[in-house]
């Protein structure tokens, strides 16, 4: 390819980067501005973050959000790793009915699947807090997850399960002292990306969420609604952030030994 | 063989009953609700009906779908004209950079797309940086009223899914086996004959599969329009939030969704069928 | 202790309508090496499953050291697998791979640590325990996965192509040190290839599969130089095959017509006239001459030079004989010959040495 070419691609790999990252940067940088209404440079200062922190509805709803990320993620993570296993390793009746499921699952607006959640609660009486939260949370990152470590699945040479119950390794060893701990970047990495999906989701939270458990994502959105607020700012660097962090990590995780 | 049994069976029935459960079971609740009649009481009820359906026929729903999907297929243009050169590019890149260049490109994937909606507004606002930016420089005198159009809710759009047309591309074009196109050449072909005869042929998996990323969303982002498009701009999203949340005819919500449904299905059997030409696969 | 380590008897196998194995009938010795001959396809690595416990068969029984282990599972079998991509545990370390089954039977790791040193040592791996798998090279990742494979004094040893994801040299290397290693052990190796040389070169006897049926079993030797069909023929070494009539059979000797010259070989097996047989030479058995070289050219064929493939010790030609055929031939260099040297075109003269020639009945 010609240097021509080479430059013209890596400029338009720049500018592209910096539509998607600028609109962040520059947030980032107005939960720091010292002023209220204006987006011109006015000074350094703390005090929307301070704000924040004396804002303790805002911290319970953190805290759920928190909460309902964590054992969302655990769960899901739990779910999905069997799940992948057993798609790997075993053949049974319906196999490609549920690897459908698990595709349809991923292509399908949240919309559709928030509606239905909701309707699904309502009629099996789940009242709508933080219990319809965490089944829909579950739901939504189960193929996420099962999808993380097939992936990774995949790349493990089948006869490695075949060598160890051949030097005599029960399904039991086989699963805790080969297939777990061989899986475990991809299961760490499905852990952090099922946290970060719930942390950040809104689309299906604002059907299935009640008055009694308040979220994070849904707060912020109906801040959102009455405009651009410098607290608001502060909060949203904060949980990008957060998602940053584990999204980057998650990453490394599922690089980590990928060609092993 | 006796603990492979348990296990396999624990591990099946579960994630069975769960999907069962939180899939099946909802989604077929969903069709059938939307064949009921609404009911102010119990919220739909018995006989039932296809009105749900031929009411979306209505002049203000075929108003609505249409401007939901010709705001969504415009989003998935540009989508796809900024992405497929971004991920052909990407493909040429140095090998040492790429890895972190891809992590880049991720992490949009995966953080609040709420959040980076909001971040529009701070930009394009009446006073916001992208205004106060182009007055300073003199370029305009009067500020773009860009806030609240549809102009916004494209670039909402386009901004937040751009990363999803993107990776199902570069997951394509890097697969691509470089000796065709050597091969291509070492024939003579130019490269636009290389271009239209070998890389867009292969590469139409992954336009697919992006475009069905893109344009499912697109018309069901409803916080999109919502935040940057004033009450003006109604996507096929808003409708059901509405019809659920506001109207409580979850009936006529039901079939609106079964429709976005059939719509996924539609563009499921292309893209199945655009994998068996080219005998490649994309997801899972 | 029973005759035969394994034995098999009138095992069939069938994946869904396909006859994957037919009526295969084997019995292996203690001690000894064993290898499976055969395409790809053919069965081989098949029976080694089934040997194995990985695969049952659909018809027919599997002893193992005299008792029948049809239904034992595959843990439960004092057999072990080297498998052809060597299936180390990525995430162990060497030691930790190679004390796996010893761990597996809880024994106490005062008793481990010995053992996994003494087979490391073995294999010349000890200063290495604590490397990862991915930290070897490829011919330590198959000295481990030896080693992690016969740590449990195993009756037999199970080798699944073991040497084809190595190069040329190393391969050479590891065939003699396998070699080694089974005389050293005392224990039963069974060897998979698709490769007759390694198969030739390595085993106490090899058994040639072709389409899941056993073609022959026999030693190297035996195997080389009397095929019991023309598939074992063709498969095992270059060959000629001239198809002829037998003219007559007498005094254990067949008459027969080869490109226009009568012949008469010894044959223990007696014909009629009329029979269809097969004469097979190797291209060692084909002598080349120069037209200056020879005066009484009796017994000979004329032909002319149509390749000649330079191999280093020896020369491979093509010659093409009157009628057509092109007979391969191959010649050695010898020290005090130097006149090996042929041109493309070149006339020259052809003979077989009596003796060397194999019959083998016409195969429809």
């Amino acid at each position: 390819m010609s240097k021509n070419q080479n430059k013209l691609g890596n400029c338009f790999l720049g500018s592209t980067y910096a539509f998607l990252y600028l609109p962040i940067l520059i947030l980032i940088a107005l939960s720091f501005n010292n002023a209220r209404y204006s987006t011109t440079w006015h000074g350094f200062s703390w005090q929307w973050y301070s704000l924040l922190f004396q804002d303790t509805d805002l911290w319970i709803s953190a805290l759920h959000s928190l909460v309902l990320g964590v054992t969302a993620g655990c769960i899901s993570t739990l779910l999905g790793t069997l799940a992948a296993i057993a798609l790997f390793r075993f053949k049974f009746q319906g196999k490609s009915l549920l690897q459908g499921l698990i595709f349809v699952l991923i292509v399908i607006p949240d919309i559709v699947l928030g509606i239905a959640l909701l309707m699904l609660f309502s009629k099996i009486q789940v009242p709508l807090g933080f219990f319809s939260l965490l089944l829909a949370h579950i739901t939504f990152c189960l193929p996420f997850v099962i999808v993380t470590i097939f992936g990774r699945m995949t790349h493990i040479d089948k006869n490695i399960f075949e060598a160890a119950k051949d030097l005599g390794a029960s399904e039991f060893i086989i699963f805790f002292k080969v297939t777990i701990p061989m899986l475990l970047p991809a299961i760490i990495a499905g852990l952090l990306l099922s946290f970060t999906l719930s942390f950040d989701d809104v689309m299906i939270s604002y059907f299935v969420s009640g008055p009694s458990f308040e979220i994070l994502p849904l707060k912020i959105f109906a801040m959102a609604k009455l405009g651009i607020k410098p607290e608001l700012n502060a909060l949203c660097t904060i949980i990008f952030l957060i998602t940053i962090v584990t999204t980057f990590s998650a990453q490394l995780f599922l690089r980590k030994n990928k060609h092993a | 063989m006796k603990h492979n049994n348990y296990f396999k069976v624990f591990t099946l029935t579960s994630i069975w009953a769960w999907l069962s459960i939180f899939v099946l079971l909802s989604f077929c609740m969903t069709l059938i609700a939307s064949l009921l009649t609404p009911n102010e009481q119990t919220i739909f009820s018995l006989p039932f009906t296809l009105s749900n359906y031929t009411q979306l026929f209505n002049l203000i729903y075929v108003k609505i779908f249409l401007k939901s999907l010709y705001l969504a297929l415009l989003c998935t243009s540009i989508c796809l004209l900024l992405g497929y050169p971004f991920a052909y590019f990407l493909t040429k890149t140095n090998e040492k950079y790429r890895e972190f260049l891809l992590i880049l490109l991720i992490i949009p994937f995966w953080t609040s797309s709420l959040i980076r909606t909001y971040a529009i507004i701070a930009i394009i606002k009446t006073k916001g940086v992208l205004n106060t930016l182009l007055i300073s420089l003199g370029i305009i005198h009067h500020p773009l009223q860009l806030l609240f159009t549809n102009t916004a809710v494209i670039i909402g759009l386009v901004y937040n899914l751009l990363p999803f047309m993107i990776l199902p591309l570069y997951a394509n074009l890097e697969k691509h086996d470089q000796s065709l196109i050597e091969a291509a050449k070492d024939l003579g072909a130019t490269k636009f004959t290389i271009f239209k005869r070998i890389t867009l042929p292969l590469s139409m998996p992954g336009i697919i599969s992006g475009a069905i990323l893109v344009i499912l969303p697109s018309m069901t982002l409803f916080y999109i329009p919502d935040l940057l498009g004033g009450a003006k701009s109604l996507l096929l999203g808003n409708l059901i939030e509405y019809q659920f949340l506001t109207a409580h005819n979850w009936s006529q919500g039901s079939a609106t969704s079964m429709l976005l449904t059939l719509l996924m299905g539609l563009l499921l059997i292309v893209y199945w069928h655009s994998m068996k030409k080219t005998n490649t696969k994309e997801f899972s | 202790m029973t005759d035969y380590v394994i034995e098999l008897q009138d095992i069939n196998k069938r994946f869904h309508d396909q006859h994957v194995l037919n009526n295969i009938n084997l019995q292996i010795k203690h001690g000894e090496f064993l290898t499976l001959l055969g395409p790809s396809g053919c069965g081989k690595t098949t029976i080694l499953r089934m040997i194995s416990g990985f695969e049952q068969p659909t018809h027919g029984q599997l002893l193992i050291d005299g008792k029948n282990a049809n239904n034992l599972i595959a843990e439960a079998r004092n057999v072990h697998t080297v498998f052809q991509s060597f299936a180390l545990f990525p995430h162990m370390t060497v030691y930790e791979n190679v004390a796996f089954s010893l761990r597996c039977q809880k024994l106490p790791e005062t008793e481990i640590k010995p053992r996994v040193f003494e087979a490391l040592q073995i294999v010349k791996l000890a200063d290495f325990a604590q490397r990862k798998p991915a930290q070897l090279s490829g011919g330590q990742q198959q000295r481990v996965a030896i080693a992690r494979a016969i740590i449990n004094r195993p009756l037999v040893l199970l080798l699944d192509e073991p040497l084809s994801s190595l190069d040329y040299r190393l391969r050479k290397s590891m065939q003699v040190e396998l070699k080694q290693l089974q005389r050293k052990l005392g224990i039963t190796f069974i060897f998979v290839t698709h490769d007759q040389e390694e198969a030739l070169s390595m085993s106490d006897r090899v058994v040639v599969l072709h389409d899941g049926q056993i073609q022959q079993i026999g030693k190297p030797r035996e195997v080389y130089e009397n095929p019991a069909n023309l598939t074992v023929a063709k498969f095992i070494g270059e060959v000629n095959i001239f198809p002829t009539t037998v003219i007559a059979y007498q005094n254990n000797a067949i008459t027969v017509e080869i490109e226009g010259q009568v012949h008469s070989y010894k044959s223990k097996k007696a014909y009629l006239p009329e029979d269809k047989v097969n004469i097979l030479l190797r291209p060692e058995d084909i002598r080349v001459y120069d037209t200056t070289e020879v005066d009484d050219t009796n017994d000979m064929y004329p032909g002319i030079i149509e390749e000649v493939i330079y191999k280093g010790t020896t020369v491979d030609l093509m010659v093409k004989l009157n009628s057509g055929k092109v007979i391969h031939a191959m010649e050695f260099f010898d020290e005090d010959d130097d006149s090996l040297v042929y041109t493309l075109g070149e006339k020259v003269w052809i003979q077989w040495i009596r003796g060397w020639e194999v019959i083998l009945p016409h195969e429809a």
